[in-house]
């Protein structure tokens, strides 16, 4: 295997997708086995995923792969577009892959019957195609391309069921806000092209280590990193453009799994992961809060949520704010390690509610769901597992991120006095631990609340279980480390995953960054100062425990509050009713966005319709109505004055007369050639030359 | 580069040819009427496929006459002894370069399409295509002539045709559109004409002879050199009228944008034009304008383009917001789109005002894939509008179960106006910005642009749900989906908005050498103008 092989076999994995697509698109309909054919593909592409991870991973695992080609080329200007392996894309593209196979899978038994089978895997097609670009991408204006083309197949999948209304209303929504991101995404992609006059990611980055900077200042390259990430904001459904993502629920529960939970909503992440090197210090702080608030707010939003996708959509929005808030403090690596084990837990719980939701005969409100477990007893143990891996329990996966991530921010704060982020952290781990539960009590415990429904509930077919089986596996620590209580101990953090050098100017750095810091060690090589290294070891033990005792603690609570009913829930709900009713109603982002943006907009444009129809428009039309006021003057004129003058003077009359006729004519022609005629005339008698 | 096949005279005029035997032909025969004009157009899209094939991508026009291509020129007009104008000699000068090129290979699209849009067109069937056939010759010639006075008539040419077209065969309040429109590009076609004239009396030509006389060239009106001492536009006359002579030309064009705020003939004129003539107007017509100001007003006056460049790109800003805003209140699907003409259109002028070549080959790309878009956009809704007679957008929904087909063919299209990457219309946004990001001078408005983006991503998908989502209205599910003669038209369109979203060298190739001279002699004419002073 050589780098060149390598690239040639991510160039196939990207067009597969494409190319089961294209196929599904035109003939989906004629052809009933079309679903067949996009399955193959995805399979084709995992194993390809897996090969090329694994060649990637043993042998050129130090190395980054790059290739190029122009694309356009107009002279002075020439736009590359390029591949990117190294171990973050690789291990990404094994993930998007490996969970858009098993969706793909379980897809073919739950959207059985639907008449638009054959477009549903299309577009799945269209998705993997176009998250497999960002994936492998090298390069900015690329990144935007397969950005727009991932918002454009969400915008497909969201409204897949387009005849209701609440359907298309949630795509448009998703696509509509995430392009409020994509604004500040292209304005930093702007700048930087404006500074370095290329796209690509490496020569951006070695000419920012060169000194070289936006607007020449720190603050530029401050900007430009923020308007970068504000892609992110969008595509990873971060506070305040959070508010598309709940809705995005509308569309079929697989593809909430596949899109909005594992794959499409990490990007942002994988976006900010990409473009960590550049970012200054007071980028990253920033990145760090808004990661805290999108981790804190949806966390308290889902406490009281009711319907089962909700519920796991604001936890998705919790979970990727973990990630964002872990690299705006430096946690690189356990933002991409959270990333990932997300993406199996995630994808597995949703998978999960689909097996719920159809049980239950399209029933989403948990609070009439309940005693499911005996019911679906596969769906409830792998909902049980990937709970606990998002609860952050030991022997799971997730325990080994979020653990990570917790000491992360706890070092950040003890070095740089910043102590809201890690209690925030250690919050949310209650709160999410409190919610799941909750989740779980309400459908699998409790007794049913519809003895109807229950009674007709069974388990999902074995197409639908298999999937749930793989995830809820992909959710145990054995994957990721042979400790269960230490990540470093595997290769995936101790080989594979590295945080990338900075490239920014020392004193634009967060202070325990920089060099002079870290005393002798060589330059290139210094990533954090060992002031950070003895701060991250120091907080490991001790974010553990906290994270453990917030976890479990917020499962008892559950415990106590849903199943031994030991706290009336409806008492306590009245007696905070405000903090219930913020809760609720989700804080009421989407009725103060209704009230002000789009209110505001369509108010706007109403104005401007009638200014452009009233005024602008009137006053054309007026000016059409002053002429003709004039003619009919002069016509007046004409026949009162003038044959005035013809009584008065008869000869002279015949010829004015004729002339002031001739300016009647109302043939527009004539006009013009008075006009014309006119300026002639009077160019000669000025004689401006 | 002489040609030694008139082959630019052939495509201007091949459509007379067509008018001719049109007129000829009996008035039963309608449907060999239209027979005959879709195969004049299908020609036409063939000579425009042959000058593409011949054509040199490396040669640049603009203002140099040897580079040029497919030119023919010959003494038209010839008086001499004039008393005291003197001499009047007038060529025929044809020519074509990168900036032209991609709007001959627009216009003889677009009017093979709308020819086929034609078809069901059953009222005085012979008028209407002698009329049609008219005004492709006047909308093709504009593009390939490089004398003024010939540039001038071509331009005039295709505004009567144009008139009786929206005022015969159009909507209920067609007589209204139909003055509107053409009073509006009138007094347009006055200030051009005035700047033309005084142009004229400033500009010498050099005959063999050695005698010096006026001329309507207008690549000598490009060179300072050319100039008389004391013309009333001369650059040389210290008490020049050249910065009102740009304005009221640009007023002239830009009417014809059309630019806030000369825009309001659009919408109605849209609204009670057919749907063939839409695509013509939306399509070609529109382009004629920027074109104009890139050929004409560019060019001849590189000193005041310069300085007035910042309100250039600022009522492109306006265009691209307001054209939005406007769009997003309208109840008419029509309407809707008209006012997405605007918008759109807005991003040319904003390209343009950058002055450098990212910029401006974002523009003259914007041009042509406006064209494709939005004629796609308007064939739209006429077919809806064949079939339901009603285009209010709030009478629809739920399209998209009962016509799938032409959904798909919507969807394309309105992503495509959105600026959807691997759609054409991605590319010339970007360009745009990205040229006009890089001119300090324009920044500000390049930033407040780019909510443009979120603006039409707004108002396009709301008419795609009002339209096509939601549950099917009970009145519409008699409806039918494309028919061959729709597919004819949707299809040739779709291939090049996604071709030209791939693969958009095909067009920037073209026109690379031609933009990279222009943008290299507005600065070199900017350092002689200004050393010359006196402004």
């Amino acid at each position: 295997m050589t780098e060149s092989t390598l690239i040639k076999l991510a160039i196939v994995i990207l067009f597969l997708p494409l190319i089961g697509f294209i196929i599904a698109i035109f003939f989906g309909k004629k052809v009933k086995y079309t679903y067949v054919l996009e399955v193959l593909t995805v399979g084709a592409a995992f194993i390809l995923s897996a090969f090329l991870a694994y060649e990637k991973l043993t042998n050129f695992v130090d190395r980054e792969i790059i290739s190029e080609f122009t694309w356009i080329n107009i002279g002075s200007v020439s736009i590359q577009l390029g591949m990117l392996l190294d171990n973050i894309s690789v291990i990404m593209i094994f993930t998007v892959t490996l969970v858009s196979l098993v969706v793909h899978v379980y897809s073919v038994a739950y959207m059985k019957g639907d008449k638009l089978y054959g477009r549903y895997f299309a577009y799945l097609g269209l998705f993997t195609f176009s998250m497999t670009g960002i994936v492998f991408t090298h390069n900015f204006l690329m990144m935007y391309i397969f950005w727009e083309l991932v918002g454009l197949s969400s915008y497909l999948l969201i409204g897949f069921w387009f005849e209701k209304k609440s359907a298309s209303d949630a795509g448009k929504k998703a696509f509509i806000v995430n392009r409020i991101g994509d604004i500040g995404m292209f304005l930093g992609i702007l700048i930087l092209f404006l500074t370095y006059n290329t796209f690509s990611f490496d020569t951006i980055f070695s000419q920012i280590s060169g000194g070289v900077l936006p607007f020449g200042t720190e603050t530029g390259l401050t900007i430009a990193g923020l308007l970068i990430f504000c892609g992110a904001i969008g595509k990873s459904a971060q506070f305040p453009l959070h508010v598309w993502l709940p809705d995005a629920m509308e569309g079929p529960t697989p593809v909430s799994a596949l899109i909005h939970a594992a794959t499409m909503v990490a990007a942002g992440v994988y976006l900010v992961a990409r473009v960590f090197t550049m970012l200054t210090g007071d980028a990253l702080l920033i990145i760090a809060i808004i990661g805290g608030l999108s981790a804190f707010i949806p966390a308290t939003i889902a406490l009281t949520q009711n319907d089962i996708k909700k519920v796991l959509a604001y936890s998705t929005i919790s979970q990727l704010g973990y990630m964002i808030m872990s690299l705006g403090v430096g946690a690189y690596v356990f933002a991409f390690l959270h990333l990932i084990t997300h993406a199996f837990f995630k994808a597995c719980l949703f998978l999960g509610s689909g097996s719920v939701i159809q049980a239950m005969h399209h029933e989403q409100d948990i609070t009439k769901m309940g005693g499911l477990r005996k019911k679906l007893p596969f769906t409830y143990v792998t909902f049980l597992v990937a709970s606990l891996a998002l609860s952050g329990i030991p022997l799971t996966s997730g325990f080994l991120s979020k653990d990570g991530i917790l000491a992360g921010t706890t070092a950040f704060a003890s070095l740089t006095g910043h102590w809201l982020l890690p209690v925030a952290g250690f919050s949310v781990a209650l709160l999410t631990a409190f919610y799941m539960f909750r989740l779980i009590i309400l459908t699998f415990h409790s007794a049913p609340a519809d003895q109807h429904k229950y009674e007709h509930a069974h388990e999902s077919p074995k197409l639908m279980v298999i999937p749930l089986i793989v995830l809820s596996a992909l959710s145990l620590f054995i994957w990721f480390t042979p400790n269960p209580l230490n990540p470093d101990a595997g290769a995936f953090l101790s080989k594979w995953v590295k945080t990338p050098e900075i490239s920014v100017p020392e004193n634009a750095r967060y202070d325990f960054m920089n060099s002079a810091v870290a005393g002798e060690s060589s330059h290139h090589e210094i990533i954090y100062s060992e002031e950070y290294t003895e701060a991250l070891h120091g907080a490991h033990v001790p974010a553990m425990i906290i994270s453990l005792i917030m976890a479990l603690s917020g499962i008892g609570l559950a415990f106590l509050f849903y199943q031994y009913k030991k706290v009336n829930v409806d008492k306590l709900a009245e007696k905070f009713k405000p903090l219930y009713k913020l809760s609720y109603n989700k804080w009421y982002f989407d009725e103060i966005y209704q009230a002000s943006f789009v209110a505001g907009t369509i108010g706007l444009s109403r104005l401007l319709a009638w200014f452009d129809n009233k005024i602008i428009d009137g006053i054309v039309n007026g000016s059409a109505t002053v002429t003709k006021w004039f003619s009919n003057f002069s016509g007046t004129f004409d026949n009162v004055i003038v044959d005035g003058i013809v009584n008065f003077v008869a000869y002279f009359s015949g010829i004015l007369g004729l002339v002031f006729r001739k300016f009647q004519t109302g043939k527009v022609q004539t006009y013009i050639v008075f006009v014309i005629f006119s300026i002639v005339i009077l160019l000669f008698l000025f004689k401006p030359f | 580069m002489y040609s030694s096949f008139p082959v630019l005279s052939l495509i201007t005029f091949l459509p007379v040819i067509g008018m001719i035997i049109v007129l000829a032909l009996p008035k039963t025969r309608g449907t060999l009427v239209k027979s005959i004009t879709i195969l004049i157009t299908g020609l036409q899209v063939v000579l425009a496929l042959i000058i593409l094939g011949g054509y040199d991508y490396s040669l640049a026009g603009i203002n140099d006459a040897s580079s040029f291509q497919f030119i023919e020129k010959f003494r038209w007009i010839n008086i001499s002894g004039f008393s005291w104008i003197g001499q009047i000699k007038i060529d025929y000068f044809l020519g074509i370069d990168g900036l032209s090129v991609p709007m001959v290979l627009l216009t003889a699209i677009i009017t093979f399409i709308a020819a086929i849009s034609s078809w069901n067109i059953d009222k005085s069937v012979k008028g209407y295509f002698a009329l049609f056939l008219l005004l492709d010759t006047g909308m093709m010639g504009v593009f390939v002539a490089l004398d003024f006075f010939l540039f001038y008539i071509f331009w005039e040419l295709m505004l009567l045709p144009m008139y009786f077209l929206i005022g015969i065969w159009g909507g209920p309040r067609k007589e209204y559109a139909a003055i509107k429109f053409f009073l509006y590009t009138l007094l347009g076609s006055v200030f051009i004409l005035l700047v033309m004239i005084g142009l004229y009396f400033s500009t010498y030509e050099t005959l063999a002879d050695g005698t010096k006389v006026f001329t309507f060239n207008m690549l000598a009106m490009m060179d300072s050199a050319n100039y008389t001492a004391g013309g009333i536009l001369s650059p040389l006359n210290p008490s020049n009228l050249r910065f009102i002579a740009y304005i009221a030309l640009f007023v002239g064009f830009a009417i014809k944008i059309p630019m806030f705020p000369f825009h309001t003939w659009l919408p109605d004129a849209h609204v009670e034009a057919p749907t063939a003539i839409s695509v013509i107007l939306a399509g070609v017509l529109l382009k004629m304008g920027t074109y104009g100001i890139l050929r004409v007003s560019y060019p001849i006056f590189p000193e005041i383009t310069r300085d007035l460049i910042w309100y250039i790109a600022l009522f492109g800003m306006i265009n691209i917001i307001y054209g939005a805003l406007c769009a997003m209140a309208q109840k008419d699907f029509k309407k809707l789109i008209a006012y997405s003409s605007v918008s759109h259109m807005g991003f040319v002028m904003l390209g343009m005002a950058s002055l450098n070549t990212l910029g401006i080959s974002g523009a003259i790309l914007q041009m042509f894939n406006h064209g494709t878009i939005t004629a796609m956009l308007f064939l739209i809704v006429g077919v809806v509008y064949d079939r339901t007679h009603t285009r209010g957008i709030d009478d629809f929904g739920g399209l998209a179960t009962q016509m799938p087909v032409y959904t798909g063919f919507t969807t394309v299209a309105f992503f495509a106006a959105i600026g959807l990457p691997g759609l054409s219309g991605f590319i010339s946004e970007a360009f745009v910005f990205l040229g006009a990001f890089g001119s300090d001078l324009i920044r500000v408005i390049t930033i407040i642009s780019t909510l443009g983006i979120l603006l039409g991503a707004g108002y396009m998908l709301w008419t795609l749900q009002r339209v096509f989502l939601g549950g099917l209205k009970e009145k519409w599910s008699g409806l039918k989906d494309l028919n061959f003669r729709e597919y004819a038209m949707f299809i040739p369109l779709t291939v090049i908005i996604i071709f030209l979203g791939v693969y958009p060298s095909a067009m920037l190739d073209l026109m690379s050498s031609s933009v990279n001279a222009m943008v290299k002699f507005m600065n070199d004419a900017q350092i002689f103008y200004s050393s010359v002073g006196g402004f």
